[in-house]
């Protein structure tokens, strides 16, 4: 365990804590997310950079230019926005940069064709907080994640970092601690919904002196990238949890299990863990109080089945990642044989927020039953896709279409896939649900980790389900035959009904087998593995009829089941879908109408995307 | 030998583990990385190494999915095309792009530049098409980006050699 080479003074460390969120210095923050990356980001920063110092900005006023973690908004990126006026530009390239100099920041006037426009009025808004998708968010977690270099410490000290851990280890006892955890009312992120505080007292009542914490950040659900993003805006939150976990449950070490495909997660999760073990956050006797604690990385290998809590225990011990039954629980008999726990990247974010603004704040927010903020990455069909941090209790209506601003195109919102591979798909007449683990379960859905799809009325639910049951059949470890053997025979069936040889009796079989497989695999991953096919044969049975009795999908996708043809009054012989058709099978000739062989096609749908005429149909 | 080249770097891995079998995953890496895959060979050494059997080597190397038990590109492309990239048009992108390539989904071009794998949820659903190609993320794609793409690592990969390949990212980044 390395010795700390510095020991912040706590004085220091609370003057410098400022009670206010948004900083005073003029600051330029760009959003720096994986996301805003690939659209250009750095190289708007850099050109900040440039600009300023040519027009002489750095010598005049202290103005910071920062690139932050992700801000949430990514379909409108890269993001810009200049604080403390908060006036946001979207889509921003380094050419608009030295009008954005000029303008903005010396002459304070707005550029209306940087701001965002709000679909439904068509206004240009020029705060970030009076944006829809920001409105009705409630940013607990997330809330630094625009304003923070998450590369540098201090920004998260000068934010109120790190004073939760202050405050633990000068004035709490880890019995208190846990109790503060308990009265928050805090229940586990990475989805089953379990408290907290009861997990952690469950810890920490075990004999034994050697015991490990671990955060699960083997993120790996089809459409949810939130603790990714956290990790990469904001890791001393994690890292500040994790360290008031280990004091209350009298852990030494600890282990952050990340996916290895999130490659600036780990990079800024590793400078992080240097910062606070050079800042005395980490390593021996911590800031003065005698209490020792180091954190290590572990880097997944590929393998979903490694989020499961025992799964990944094995991983980091070098075995296969395959769950095993409990009890014993990771409590009694964790990682090495150690009593340990294990909780989501969401879960140890909380608690600094916990810890720092009060049980009791913490447990105002949301419902009876679930407290505080849940992060959703919405995606799909939907027309504002990015990360969202919402109450408990918020409507699911309010989720898709004040925040998310509906399904684009003008179509119709058919479902919402809630809890990933182990969800379920809500259907429109629930839109009115509460978010929280109790109203979802009730409709066979979980909360899970935070992934919400949103499909539109051209998605056919069938061949959703089965790709959810191609996820979980590829994934699954094979340990345990329900799992291994009941997700390939219903995948078999689904992809039998996707190309058109359904029988009658299918559906019977996929729901008695379906019953069958959550009561008897080992794992969650099994357990919950049939939710989205039973929930879909809940909500959507006549699609799953029409397949079957009428050799029909209803929304025209599975390819088993339709066929193109060419519509002659529009077609104009401009032989564009005939030169792509990878199997030959469109005949004609220059501006003569084309025909499509229906033995031929493979149905891969290239002339339909190509046509510019709206002459190849579906039938 | 990578007991031999490496001795002090896998003594260092070693001491992160309370024991030594639990060093095998990063160990295997960086016989990933020596080899090119997991060869037969590198099994071999991890196992002697870490006082394992090869076979349990093979199984760890058969389960996690960023150990390679066939050769692969330069370049590997990994396209996600589960169910939110799916809704974005993942699947048709695939078709294209081993149409472009000439190749099919885990097969090597014949210049040994490019594999094409397709791949579980990346966590970039909202920027779907999308690929990771030696750890880098590239989004948002479509036919003209894809050609753009290729064009860059053709060029990248005869002009100094110095971009490296996704075994060496990987153990770099595994350290």
């Amino acid at each position: 365990m390395a010795e700390p080479t510095a020991t912040l003074d706590l004085s220091e460390l609370r003057r410098r804590a400022r009670p206010q969120d948004i900083p005073q210095v003029p600051t330029i923050t760009i959003c720096g997310g994986t996301g805003c990356r690939v659209y250009g980001s750095e190289m708007v920063a850099d050109r900040f950079r440039q600009e300023l110092d040519a027009a002489g900005c750095q010598a005049t006023v202290e103005l910071q230019v920062k690139s932050t973690g992700c801000h949430g908004f990514c379909e409108q990126g890269p993001l810009v926005v200049l604080r403390p006026s908060e006036i946001m530009y979207v889509h921003v390239k380094p050419k608009d940069v030295p009008e954005i100099v000029q303008r903005t920041i010396i002459a304070g006037e707005l550029i209306d064709r940087l701001l965002y426009v709000d679909p439904d009025s068509g206004d240009h808004i020029s705060r970030e907080p009076d944006v829809p998708f920001y409105k009705h968010q409630q940013r607990l977690i997330l809330n630094l994640n625009g304003l923070i270099d998450p590369l540098d410490i201090n920004e998260y000290i000068n934010m109120g970092g790190y004073r939760a851990i202050h405050h633990c280890l000068g004035e709490l006892t880890p019995p208190m601690v846990i109790d503060t955890v308990k009265r928050s009312g805090l229940r586990g992120r990475g989805g089953a919904g379990f408290p907290t505080g009861l997990k952690w007292e469950l810890c920490r009542n075990q004999p034994g002196d050697l015991k490990y914490v671990i955060c699960n950040a083997d993120e790996g659900d089809p459409g949810a990238y939130m603790d990714r993003s956290i990790i990469e805006g904001n890791p001393h939150r994690v890292l500040e949890g994790m360290i008031i976990g280990a004091y209350a449950m009298g852990a030494r070490r600890g282990y952050v299990y990340i996916r290895a495909e999130y490659p600036l997660a780990v990079k800024h999760l590793r400078a992080a863990v240097a910062q606070a073990r050079a800042a005395g956050f980490l390593g021996r006797n911590i800031l003065g109080s005698g209490f020792d604690f180091d954190i290590d990385i572990t880097l997944g290998s590929g393998a979903f089945v490694c989020g499961e809590e025992t799964a990944l225990m094995a991983s980091i011990e070098g075995r296969t990642g395959e769950p095993r039954p409990r009890p014993p629980f990771p409590a009694q008999r964790g990682l090495w044989g150690r009593p340990t726990n294990i909780n989501n990247v969401k879960s140890w974010a909380s608690v600094p927020i916990i810890i720092d603004r009060g049980p009791e704040f913490f447990a105002s927010i949301g419902t009876p039953s679930s407290k505080g903020t849940m992060i959703f990455s919405l995606v799909g069909n939907i027309n504002n896709t990015g990360l969202v941090e919402v109450p408990m209790g918020i409507t699911l209506r309010q989720l898709v279409e004040d925040i998310g601003g509906g399904v684009p195109g003008g179509k119709q919102f058919k479902a919402a896939q809630i809890g990933g591979p182990s969800g379920g798909c809500i259907p429109p007449e629930h839109l009115d649900v509460q978010i929280d683990y109790d109203s979802l379960r009730s409709l066979g859905a979980i909360m899970g980790s935070g992934g919400l799809v949103i499909a539109d009325e051209d998605t056919c639910m069938v061949d959703f389900a089965r790709f959810f049951m191609a996820f979980t059949q590829e994934e699954s470890c094979g340990k345990c035959v329900p799992c291994r053997i009941g997700t390939k025979a219903m995948l078999s069936t689904l992809e039998r009904i996707c190309d058109g040889k359904g029988q009658p009796g299918d559906l019977e079989y996929l729901t008695e087998l379906g019953n069958e497989i959550k009561s008897a695999s080992l794992c969650g991953l099994g357990q919950t593995a049939p939710n989205p096919v039973l929930s879909t044969l809940r909500y959507f049975r006549e699609e799953y009829q029409a397949h079957i009795h009428q050799g029909r999908c209803p929304a025209k996708v599975c390819k088993g089941l339709i066929s193109y043809s060419v519509l002659e009054e529009n077609c104009t012989g401009c032989m564009v879908c005939l030169r792509s058709c990878p199997t030959g099978a469109i005949q004609g000739a220059k501006r003569e109408v084309h025909h499509i062989d229906a033995e031929k096609c493979n149905r891969c749908g290239t002339c339909f995307s190509l046509c510019k005429f709206d002459a190849v149909q579906v039938v | 030998m990578i007991a031999e080249k490496y001795a002090e770097e896998i003594k260092g891995i070693i001491a992160r583990f309370p024991n030594k079998k639990s060093a095998v995953l990063p160990l295997m890496h960086l016989a990933q990385h020596e080899y090119g895959y997991m060869s037969q060979e590198a099994m071999r050494e991890v196992a002697e190494i870490l006082d394992l059997d090869p076979t349990q080597v093979l199984s760890l190397s058969g389960f996690y999915s960023l150990y390679y038990e066939e050769p692969v590109g330069k370049y590997v492309m990994e396209i996600c095309n589960d169910l939110a990239c799916a809704l974005r048009g993942a699947d048709q992108f695939v078709d294209m792009a081993c149409r472009k390539l000439d190749t099919t989904v885990d097969a090597t071009t014949e210049d040994g530049l490019f594999t094409i794998k397709t791949v579980m949820c990346l966590g970039a659903c909202d920027r779907a098409p999308m690929l990771q190609c030696n750890l880098k993320f590239e989004e948002n794609l479509d036919e003209g980006k894809f050609d753009q793409l290729l064009a860059r690592l053709r060029e990248e990969a005869v002009s100094e050699q110095k971009s490296p390949s996704i075994v060496e990212k990987i153990v770099a980044y595994a350290k």
